[in-house]
Parts: structure tokens; sequence; C-alpha cells
């Protein structure tokens, strides 16, 4: 009797969180087979049996945690279904229940999200760094450090330092995307030290200031990143409780660049190296773990990077000897493409969304050739879908 | 003008010749205003106009010497082969004729050759008049005498069964339920081989005419009678053209069966092992195929023998390629693949597979580059001047 007593209340527990869910006001409320689509409650209550399920990004969410974060076909594809859904994926959720679990008051732990090709390292990134968020992180989002070492106009030798290399424009269009994620703390964050022998900034400003300096002069927008930095790094694990308390999430994607070779050259046409870059070398000290108060989330990525063969997607091979040596230890969270039961919720979403208009796709038939076609990747279903 | 001019050298002539030249007496008599004009004669006129002569005609006795020669050089052959000249066949000359004469020529009608004379000389249709330049044939004058002959025997066959008809229907024993002759399975000759058959020309027209004629025989209700004239006229297709090897069916310790093909195309060579109870595995060279070609095409490729045949999931292919770019791989594949299957799949089904053209080798590489120009047919800049 007992027993069945706690079946049914565990039951109604369960009917209770459903009906909460279902009758949320912030998010539309049908909760469907694939769509869980209650953002603010569903990111604490994401577990194993969610797999599959697609859970919707509130678009207030995605304007200001990711203005540049997303890759750009789910940007695009946003735009067409006029909402952005995630798949819930084991490598996000373990990624997650890791952060959930891990002590803050010790140097943080660093995670590297690695796989083939299109296996989707960036949208689980995405997701995890979505959970942070919400959870009331600061965010030092990278979207991708390729762009830094590659296809870049200016380079001007540094003020503060005569061998390294200032980018401006890379640097105050971070800056920018900072201010818009982390609005909320920027005035709460308290600075002060001298950082130039021009420039100085009193003790007490806010970290407001500093960005603004930052955006608005170009010049010196590489020292300002740098700097503020190293105030996040310094103050992260400080306060515990008060206004100034806060945990750091830092996220790198494609971090195989920070370690590989550059296509930038000097002007006396020799190559130049990922050391000589401020925003490089910065970004470097970041990944140290010799701060407290906060975790280091990173994908690798072979599809941006220089120099690398197209079958490499292992850490050791991507990142190099040097890149592997200053990373240890790290956990390793590998990605894969879609089992069975995620490649048919994918299928059902776009078969909702009416993105799959040949009527040949409906059929079981026209499933397999998709999965034969696709072989369950991700980005090459996607790719193959958009054209059907 | 010039005729005037000869005229007066004639009557000068005529003034001063006649005391001496009698020649020039006896010809103005026979033609005395015709002016003769010397014609200025090159040695190309003396040649033979070859292209004109039409084709070599050779004498029956001729083609019988030959024949004669033919079936002592045989013998000869065989003997110097160490063969018994009773039993020495077409093949055993071919063999032996490119066993003492290699040749390294790329056509294979220009390599030395030793058949039976009626293959090699054209058939010719011997003289069709007598001595006396009467010809033999009541149809020679139409210029086609073994067509209309033809059309006129089918004409004569189909009043004959008319005939044979009204004789029935007088007995009263006309009946519309008849042995028909068995169609299936045969086709008209074509225009060229009834060209053969006749040892004529004919034109398209003509050929037109007499299928008609012969419909007509064969709609009528007692053409059985007239089967084996109307059979001379039909070719019996090859009954199945799959002559393809099916693969051996072979089993794992495990009990999965699994079967081995390979597969070539343009200079690419494939060969897989297609295993039964898999799902969908394909290993290329020990990567997976999604890295081997990531082009949509490619794939499009592999997947067109598992797709038409239906059993897409059921399979896991291993395969190993080498040789020429990613399209031409991706044929080897297909081709192997096909193969593989075979040994899973019914008669029927193998009869399907053939005929979408799965199982046909493509004939195609790459075509010689020729001197004088860039490339295969690509030519250097032309330059007028």
């Amino acid at each position: 009797f007992a027993k069945k007593i706690k079946i049914v209340s565990i039951t109604f527990h369960y009917i209770n969180i459903y009906k909460k869910l279902s009758k949320c006001k912030i998010c539309y409320g049908n909760l469907t087979t694939f769509n869980l689509s209650c953002p603010f409650l569903s990111q604490t209550y994401h577990s194993e049996r969610h797999t599959g399920q697609y859970y919707t990004l509130p678009a207030a969410h995605i304007q200001k945690l990711f203005p540049h974060g997303l890759p750009p076909r789910f940007q695009l594809q946003i735009k067409t279904f006029n909402e952005g859904c995630v798949m819930v994926r084991p490598p996000a959720l373990e990624l997650i229940s890791y952060l959930k679990k891990a002590d803050y008051s010790k140097p943080p732990l660093r995670y590297i999200l690695y796989g083939d090709v299109g296996t989707g390292k960036t949208m689980c990134l995405s997701h995890a760094l979505h959970y942070c968020y919400t959870q009331g992180w600061l965010i030092v989002h990278i979207s991708d450090a390729h762009l830094w070492v590659k296809n870049c106009k200016e380079l001007l030798p540094s003020s503060s330092r005569p061998s390294r290399f200032d980018q401006p424009i890379q640097a105050s269009q971070w800056l920018k995307n900072f201010k818009i994620t982390n609005e909320r703390f920027l005035s709460k964050v308290q600075l002060g030290y001298v950082w130039t022998k021009r420039e100085r900034t009193e003790k007490g400003q806010p970290l407001g200031e500093l960005v603004d300096q930052g955006v608005n002069r170009m010049k010196s927008s590489s020292d300002v990143v740098g700097a503020v930095l190293r105030e996040l790094r310094l103050q992260a694990g400080g306060a515990t409780e008060g206004e100034g308390a806060f945990k750091l999430a830092v996220a790198v994607d494609g971090l195989n660049a920070l370690w590989g070779k550059t296509s930038l050259k000097k002007e006396d046409r020799t190559m130049c190296e990922p050391e000589e870059l401020t925003l490089i070398h910065n970004v470097r000290k970041m990944m140290k773990n010799n701060w407290s108060g906060g975790a280091i989330l990173t994908a690798l990525s072979q599809t941006g990077s220089l120099f690398k063969p197209q079958s490499a997607y292992l850490p050791s091979e991507l990142l190099g000897e040097e890149g592997f040596d200053n990373m240890e230890p790290f956990v390793p969270v590998s990605v894969s493409n879609y089992n069975e039961k995620e490649f048919e919720s994918c299928y059902l979403y776009y078969l909702d969304r009416n993105w799959l208009q040949h009527s040949h796709s409906r059929s079981e038939e026209g499933k397999k050739e998709l999965i034969f076609l696709s072989n369950k990747n991700p980005s090459i279903l996607e790719r193959l879908c958009a054209f059907l | 003008m010039a005729a005037s001019g000869c005229r007066g050298v004639r009557s000068i002539l005529w003034k001063y010749g006649s005391c001496g030249k009698n020649f020039c007496v006896s010809r103005s008599k026979t033609v005395p205003q015709l002016p003769v004009r010397q014609i200025c004669v090159s040695s190309s006129l003396w040649k033979k106009n070859l292209a004109a002569a039409g084709p070599q005609k050779f004498t029956q006795e001729f083609i019988d010497k030959q024949v004669e020669e033919f079936e002592v050089g045989k013998r000869h052959l065989a003997n110097m082969m160490g063969e018994d000249p009773e039993t020495f066949t077409q093949e055993d000359i071919d063999r032996s004729i490119a066993y003492l004469f290699p040749s390294g020529l790329f056509e294979k009608r220009a390599r030395p050759v030793m058949k039976h004379p009626d293959e090699i000389f054209p058939k010719q249709t011997a003289i069709q008049w007598d001595a006396e330049g009467r010809p033999f044939h009541f149809l020679f004058y139409t210029g086609r005498q073994s067509y209309y002959s033809l059309l006129h025997d089918v004409y004569e066959k189909i009043l004959a069964i008319e005939r044979h008809q009204d004789k029935m229907r007088n007995k009263g024993l006309f009946t519309s339920e008849t042995k028909q002759i068995l169609l299936t399975g045969s086709r008209w000759l074509l225009k060229e081989e009834i060209e053969e058959y006749l040892v004529e020309n004919i034109s398209d027209h003509d050929y037109v005419r007499l299928i008609q004629l012969m419909e007509k025989l064969l709609s009528m209700p007692y053409c059985s009678l007239e089967e084996e004239f109307i059979l001379k006229f039909r070719k019996q297709l090859e009954a199945q053209s799959s002559k393809h090897e099916i693969p051996a069916l072979q089993y794992d310790p495990q009990g999965v069966a699994f079967s081995v093909a390979d597969g070539r195309r343009k200079t690419a060579k494939a060969s897989i092992t297609l295993r039964d109870s898999g799902s969908g595995n394909i290993t290329i060279n020990g990567r997976n195929y999604l890295h081997c070609f990531p082009l949509l095409q490619d794939r499009e490729q592999l997947m067109f023998p598992l797709h038409f045949v239906g059993m897409l999931g059921r399979f896991d292919i291993e395969g190993s390629v080498e040789g020429s770019g990613h399209s031409a791989q991706a044929g080897a594949l297909r081709l192997a693949i096909s193969r593989a299957l075979l040994s899973f799949v019914s008669e029927g089904e193998v009869e399907r597979i053939r005929q979408a053209g799965l199982l046909t080798a493509d004939p195609r590489i790459r075509e010689r580059k020729k001197p004088g120009q860039e490339g295969a047919r690509k030519k250097f800049t032309w330059k007028k001047r």
C-alpha cells in the first residue's frame, strides 16, 4: 500500500511539473514528443530522459547572450523558423552536470568538447553557456578564436609592449559583444589599477567605464581586453557573498587557434606567431587555472583551423604538443553523430516545421535515404534537408 | 573566231595541200565544216578512275580457289602447331595466328587474320543474264529483283492462305482459333540484315513496306501454314542477357552471410565485402564514407544500388578503393556493391538490376591526346594567316 502511495505521489509530482511546464506563461505551452518549451524551468530539470528533445531559447536571451556566438547556419535557421530550438544531447547534459557538481572555491575545471566535423560541438557549448547565463554567471565568450588569427586587416604594433601586435577591430568588436552580454555586471564590478603610463583608471571605477573606453578608443582596445580579463580573474573567486559575487564562465570556441599557426604576416613578410598577438596572449593567460570561482568551457574546431588535415579531430592532433601541455589537465567530452533517437527527433522537428517539403521525405523510404546520405551527422543532415 | 581561223587554215591546206597531202583531202570530204580542236590531255586522265569503277568484282572461280587455299592452309597450320588437322576449329586458327604473328596494333581489325573466304569477301550476285544478254529473272528490269521477288512471294502466300480459308469455309470447318505463331522473344530482321540476305541495297521505305506485308500475312487466321517461312525473317533475341557471374554467398564463423565483389571505373579499382544483418555502416579504406566522399553526389552513387533493391539499412559495407578521382572511385564502388548484391537477391530482381544499368561497367576512359592538337579534342589557336 505504502509503495502504491509512493508511486502515485511520485507520478503526481511529475504530473505537477508537467502541468507547471505546460501552463507556463513565459513560453508557449504544448509539450510534444520532441519539444520541451520552457527554458527557465527546464534548465534545471534537464536530465537523461530529455535527450533528443528540443527546447526553445527565448529571443531575448539569444539577442543578449549570443550576439556573435551561434554558428551561422543555426542563425539562418532561427531567422527562418522564427525561434531558436536546441536539441538536448548527452554531451551537453554531461557538461551541465559537471558544472552543477563542481566546487567553485578551487581552481576552475577545463572542459574540452571534441569530435568529428559537424557533430555539434559549438551547439553543445552554446547550450551549456545558456545554462550558465540563466544561473547568473558572468560570461566571457570568444565565439571563434580562428577569426583572430586569420584575415586580419589591421595589425598595429602594440602600444604597451614593443614585440606584440594589436588587433583593434577584433578587440573592439569583442568588447561590444561583451558589453551586450554582461550588462548587469558592468556597473557592479569594481576596478582598480593603473594599466598604462598614459591612461589610468582609478580605483573604484566600474567595469563599464573601462569597456566603454576600449570601445571608443580603438588603438588601446586590445590592452583593454587584457585588463578586463585580468580584473575578472582576480575578482571571480573573491567575494562569495555580497554585491560583487559572481561566477565566471570562460567559453572559447576553436581552442586550437590559440596554439596553432596564424596566417598573418608582419611588415617584414615573416609569419606571425600566435604569442605575438596581444589578444591571443591574454586569452592564453585566461586558460591557465591559477584563479578560482568559475569554469572554462572550450570546444575544438577543425573547420576554421589553419594547416590542419581534415581527418584530425582529437585534442592531441588539433591542439599540438604545446597546446596539449598547456591545457592539461582537462576534462574531455566527446561529441558524436546523432544516434537513432536523436535522429528521429530531428527528423520530426523538421517535419513539424514543414521544412521537409518533398512528399517522399515523409515516407519510411525517404527517411532511410536521409539516414544513409547524412550518416546521421547533424550538419550534413541540416544541409541536406535545406533543399528538400 | 577560232573556227573561222581554222576554216581559214583548212582552206589554205585545201589549196596547197592538194598537191601532196592525200589525207587532207579525205578528211575534208568526210567532215567538211566541223572544227577539230586539239584537246590537251594530261596524264591524270589516263589513270583509272578508281572510285567510279565500284567495288571490286570477284569471279566465282576466284572465290573457289580461295576456299581451296584456305582449307589447305588450315591443314598446314594444324600440322605446324602440332594439332590434329581434322578437328582444327576457327578458334584454334585464331589462337595460332595470334601466336605466330604477334601484333602490337591497337585496332583489332588491323591485325593479321585467317578466316574462311566467305567471311572475308563480300557476297556478290552472279551474272544475271545469259550469253545473249537475256536476263534470267522476270523482275530483272525493276532494278532490285530480289527485293521485288520477295514481295511477290509473300503476296503469293497471302493469296494461297485466302484460298485455303475459302476452302475451309465451303467445307464449314472455318475457325478463327487456329494455332498462332509464337512471336515473343524474337524480332524482325533489321534493314541491314535484310540487305545482307538479299545481297541488294534497299531503302528505308522499302523495308517498311516489306515489314507491313509480313504483318499482313501474320494477321490472317491460317498463317501458321507459313510459319517456317516467316520465322526465317525473325531473329531470336537472347533469352536472358544476364550472363553475369553471381558471387558466391559465404558465411562467417558467426553465421553472418557476406559476399565479396570487385568493380572498376576509369582507373579506379574497388573491392568490397557486403555483410548481412548490419546497420548501414560503410567503411572505406578504414575511414567513414562521410570523410571519403564529402560530396553528396558520390554518396548518392553509393546509395543507388541498395536503394533500388530496397535494402538500405540492412547491410554493412567494408571496402577499399584506389586510383583515379573521387567520382570514378564512387562509380567503381557502386559497381562492386551491385555485383555483391546479386547473391542476396532473387532471379527476377537480378534482371531488374541489369535493366537499371547497375551491372554494366562504364567503358568510357580518358581519350588519347593527339599530336598536332592541345588535347584530345582541343586544337591549337586557329590563325587565318
